[in-house]
């Protein structure tokens, strides 16, 4: 079957299995490798991306229900170049060790502060709760998200799921 | 948030004049991690790249009675099937352990536990693999299981391992240390003796990366790459050359970034071995990365000890001895990663952190139908076990005397005079200062306060807990003369090339799985040469580019590459003097070292950087004899002693009455690991292990029906702590550097996970105590600390 989105701010129509999950169409079919996966469950979180703007375990939603829908991963939090402010964050504060559950953590992280700039610590702790991190105590993704909430990018009002960079487009088409 | 931890920059950051070395900087791994940009094994794709996937038991104990692959093979995506009795053809279907003993690495005759591999499918891609496996048909003669390891010695016992001729029970091992006699002449004639039975249940180091390999054969000139989940790409390489017989040279191991080891990632795996058979047989790159639910049913667990502790004591609170006898649960195959003459790891260390008269420990290992492995999940060799049985005894017996367990503790410590430290089982502790550490963190928790509130709360009904717990830690081995693995002595390498422009790369033998090697090391050579890390490329991971080593586990990265790389660096350095004498027509002897420059002793404006001095390596300067024409060196580090890293937790509970949930409100951490390179990798390395804890002492536990079934084969079932289980840690610490290493640095990367399970279970005996509980096993779940509650506790298994 055929299925069409938007991937980072990049329209994408691919000819796909029908059960292929959206996980392994952004890996494999879209090469895009930041997402990762990590059980079989829906209850690590390694794989989370925003779907029109929300938080989703991209292991358990086929690829063709993304279909018509806007995607943002790890790969688009850069925009014109530019680190997202979770991102500085996370390497302000130690946010991450082995870097496997990061971008879900930091997808998560972006899509809270879209909705609440400035969460207080259990709001945070709260909104990754569905999220599992095995390396750092979660103390300093905390801490990292609160440096992202100080530190607002001037884009940051127009952040959402098609804000994204051009800095990406090769790797969505290719 | 409350923390002593220091934040300040090292105080030459600010000046350009003087290159960072030691201090708090930003990792230099992360801005590919924060991009995405990680490459992590399943993101290895090469051309013509096919997929295997695994058929596994679905039984623990059965004979294998035939295997059909028609269907699967028919299968128009299908480019191999590959089984046990394929294997016996190219002499694979058996492979050495870590432990001297064999695993089958697919089944030939006999499944030995649920999960065990059967049949090895390549396909197109990795969905048709998958489907392939429903396509073969496998039949099985089930056989009664042995589940329970207290039963293993039973006469009746079914033998698991009847593939060992002359094998007629189920008993890997017996193994004792410290003087029994002696032990048994102390407890006779002591005031007051406890015993306990103490299970360490079996538990899984989930790392969020799963296992995976590419294995890449080239049939025309012989050569194996293999990209690998692993923490010892050297020590895998020489066992695949072992194993597989393909000439050493002639094999490239590649290990990528790494999603998380905790021991996870040391042993070799039949999935692995069976990608390489795939890419041998189909002439095509094999990838191969196990799911969530293989991970946890097949590959090393942890723990799983059943300890029976006893201490004996003066009626004062002198403790003058301890003495164990420890069942260990090692699954069907003896397959525990740790040194040769250990085969109980280091659990000798139970002796703790106290000045005792006799220790006595045996040690008996046991063959059962649950999955191999055994030294995993952060354990330090064993180490783990070991402090979790000396601090939950060193509580029961301050309850059996009436002694707040913390004051129990500073009565008995090692003296800091005493060092080093000769104990009862052959250790010798290089270095410790035990009551300031124990004081900063009564002092940071409030120690007495809490302890009010506690008797406030219980006049109240409220169930309120302090738990306090003091481990001493043994990492960083070698020395190569006393450890090995499979015969390698346990060193590492290092080597150094300052390029001539002065930026510099340090190849190193240990891998990464999040520890921060990349910024680590490079801040080690900083601080030696005065090179700023960001000119420092720390180059790792793979077997073709770097200096031959052991790995990563055990703590070992820092306490043994950190010392080679001190070392090179010095070598480099010595080597530097000598070549800016000849710049400066001065004497070598007559120069002087500061960080990043040799200056002419009383002239310090006379002197040439490091950097002048690797271009003038590499240019026209004529050299003195003897002295060649780069800035490198290399060096093989065998460390003389292992560390001692220790550290004083507290933890503070608050347990729901009516539920039994257990809510860790706080936790204070003090750790001393001697010198601290980067302080803020000291503190999520710290942070990381604390989270461990809070899993094993609450939700984590690989468990078993009667049948064999693995009862906790998904995160559905096997629960880890999230940011909601968790607190906001304090942490602090104390600095003892090691008098023998390079640097005085101990080691971090274990000492959280060692320490906490006790300061939290301690803390929840506490809470319990109106119940008059003096023990509990892990995990310490609602139903289990109800049941507590109850006057049923039980071992979980």
């Amino acid at each position: 079957m055929q299925v069409s989105m938007t991937v980072n701010g990049e329209a994408v129509t691919r000819d796909i299995e029908p059960r292929v999950l959206l996980v392994h169409f952004i890996r494999e079919n879209l090469g895009l490798t930041g997402t990762h996966w990590g059980c079989d469950t829906s209850n690590c979180g390694t794989c989370v991306v925003l779907m029109d703007g929300q938080p989703v375990k991209s292991c358990t939603v086929l690829a063709a229900m993304a279909d018509g829908h806007d995607i943002r991963t790890v790969e688009g939090l850069v925009v014109g170049g530019a680190l997202d402010p979770v991102q500085q964050g996370f390497m302000e504060e130690h946010g991450l060790q082995c870097g496997f559950c990061t971008p879900g953590m930091m997808l998560t992280a972006r899509a809270l502060l879209d909705r609440n700039p400035h969460p207080d610590d259990s709001e945070i702790r709260q909104a990754i709760s569905g999220q599992i991190c095995r390396c750092t105590g979660y103390a300093t993704i905390v801490r990292s998200v609160q440096w992202a909430a100080a530190h607002p990018a001037v884009t940051d009002t127009a952040a959402d799921g098609a804000g994204t960079g051009e800095s990406n487009s090769e790797e969505v088409t290719a | 948030m409350t923390t002593t931890q220091e934040h300040a920059p090292n105080p030459a950051a600010g000046d350009p004049n003087r290159p960072i070395g030691f201090g708090r900087i930003q990792r230099k791994e992360d801005p590919r991690f924060v991009r995405g940009k990680g490459n992590y094994i399943d993101d290895i794709v090469l051309p013509g790249m096919l997929h295997g996937a695994i058929l596994r038991a679905p039984v623990a104990h059965a004979r294998l009675v035939s295997i059909d692959t028609t269907e699967a093979l028919a299968h128009p995506k299908v480019r191999a099937v590959i089984t046990g009795k394929d294997l016996q053809g190219l002499n694979l279907a058996w492979a050495p352990t870590l432990s001297a003993d064999v695993q089958a690495v697919l089944v030939t005759d006999k499944v030995r536990f649920q999960g065990q591999e059967v049949a090895f499918v390549v396909a197109e891609d990795r969905y048709a693999a998958r489907d392939a496996l429903e396509l073969i048909d496998v039949e099985y003669d089930v056989l009664p299981p042995l589940v329970d390891a207290r039963r293993a010695l039973d006469p009746g016992a079914p033998v698991i391992r009847d593939d060992i001729e002359g094998r007629t029970d189920n008993r890997i091992f017996d193994w004792e240390v410290g003087d029994a006699a002696e032990t048994e002449a102390v407890f006779a004639t002591a005031d007051v003796v406890v015993a306990q039975e103490v299970v360490y249940p079996r538990v899984h180091p989930a790392p969020m990366e799963t296992c995976g390999a590419v294995a890449d054969f080239d049939p025309v000139d012989g050569r194996l790459t293999l990209y690998e989940t692993t923490q010892a790409p050297h020590a895998h390489r020489t066992l695949y050359a072992i194993v597989a017989g393909i000439p050493e040279h002639k094999i490239r191991i590649v290990s990528p970034d790494i999603g998380g080891g905790f021991g996870n990632k040391v042993g070799i795996y039949p999935g692995y071995v069976l990608a390489v058979v795939g890419s041998i047989v189909t002439g095509k790159p094999v990838k191969w990365v196990e799911d969530r639910s293989e991970n946890l049913m097949s590959t090393s667990f942890a723990r799983d000890y059943i300890m029976q502790g006893e201490i004996a004591a003066t009626k004062e609170g002198k403790i003058l001895a301890v003495r164990t006898s420890v069942l260990a649960d090692h699954g069907a195959f003896n397959a525990t990663a740790q040194p040769t003459k250990n085969p109980a790891g280091f659990f000798s260390i139970f002796t703790g952190s106290y000045d005792l008269k006799a220790a006595y420990c045996k040690v008996t290992g046991v063959y059962t139908n649950k999955a191999p492995g055994g030294v995993a999940y952060a354990c330090s060799f064993r180490v783990t076990e070991a402090v979790y049985l000396v601090e939950r005894m060193v509580d029961v017996l301050a309850r059996k005397l009436d002694m707040d367990p913390a004051e129990l503790r500073l009565k008995n410590f090692i003296k800091p005079e005493q060092f080093p430290y000769a104990n009862k089982t052959g250790w010798v502790y290089d270095s410790g200062n035990y009551e300031p550490a124990m004081r900063l963190s009564m002092q940071m928790a409030g120690y007495e306060d809490l302890r009010r509130e506690q008797r406030e709360k219980r006049g109240r009904g409220e169930l309120m807990g302090i738990g306090v717990s003091f481990f001493t830690e043994t990492v960083g081995a070698g020395p190569r003369k006393h450890f090995d693995i499979v015969g390698l002595g346990m060193a590492d390498g290092a080597e150094l090339r300052v390029h001539p422009t002065g930026k510099a790369v340090v190849r190193i033998s240990v891998q990464s799985q999040g520890q921060g090697h990349e910024t680590t090391f490079a801040q080690i050579v900083a601080e030696e040469l005065g090179i700023p890390p960001e000119s420092i490329d720390v180059v790792h991971g793979d077997t073709d580019q770097t200096p031959f080593g052991l790995g990563t586990y055990g703590s070992r990265s820092t306490p043994v590459s950190g010392g080679a790389v001190a070392l090179v660096a010095r070598k480099v350095r010595d080597k530097a003097k000598f070549i800016a004498a000849a710049m400066l027509e001065a004497r070598p002897e007559d120069l002087e070292w500061e960080k990043g420059r040799w200056f002419v002793k009383g002239d310090p404006s006379v002197g040439k950087t490091i950097t002048e001095i690797a271009f003038a390596a590499h240019g026209t300067v004529p050299l003195p004899d003897g002295i060649d024409g780069n800035l490198d060196a290399e060096v093989t580090y065998d460390p003389p002693n292992l560390t001692f890293p220790f550290g004083a937790y507290i933890c503070v509970v608050d347990v729901d009455a009516g539920t039994g949930q257990v809510k860790v409100r706080r936790f204070i951490a003090v750790d001393d690991c001697g010198t601290r390179i980067n302080p803020m990798i000291i503190e999520g390395q710290v942070h990381g292990g604390l989270t461990d804890g809070v899993g094993m002492a609450l939700m984590e536990i690989i468990a078993f029906d009667e049948a064999g079934n693995c009862l906790s084969s998904s995160f559905m079932d096997y629960l880890i702590p999230t940011a909601m289980e968790v607190p906001d840690w304090e942490t602090g610490f104390t600095v003892t550097p090691s008098p023998h290493h390079p640097i005085g640095a101990k080691g971090i990367g274990e000492s959280a996970t060692v320490g906490s399970p006790p300061a939290i279970v301690n803390a929840i005996v506490d809470a319990l105590a109106p119940f008059g509980v003096t023990h509990m096993d892990m995990p310490c779940t609602p139903a289990r600390v109800w049941e507590a509650m109850q006057g049923r506790a039980r071992p979980p298994v």
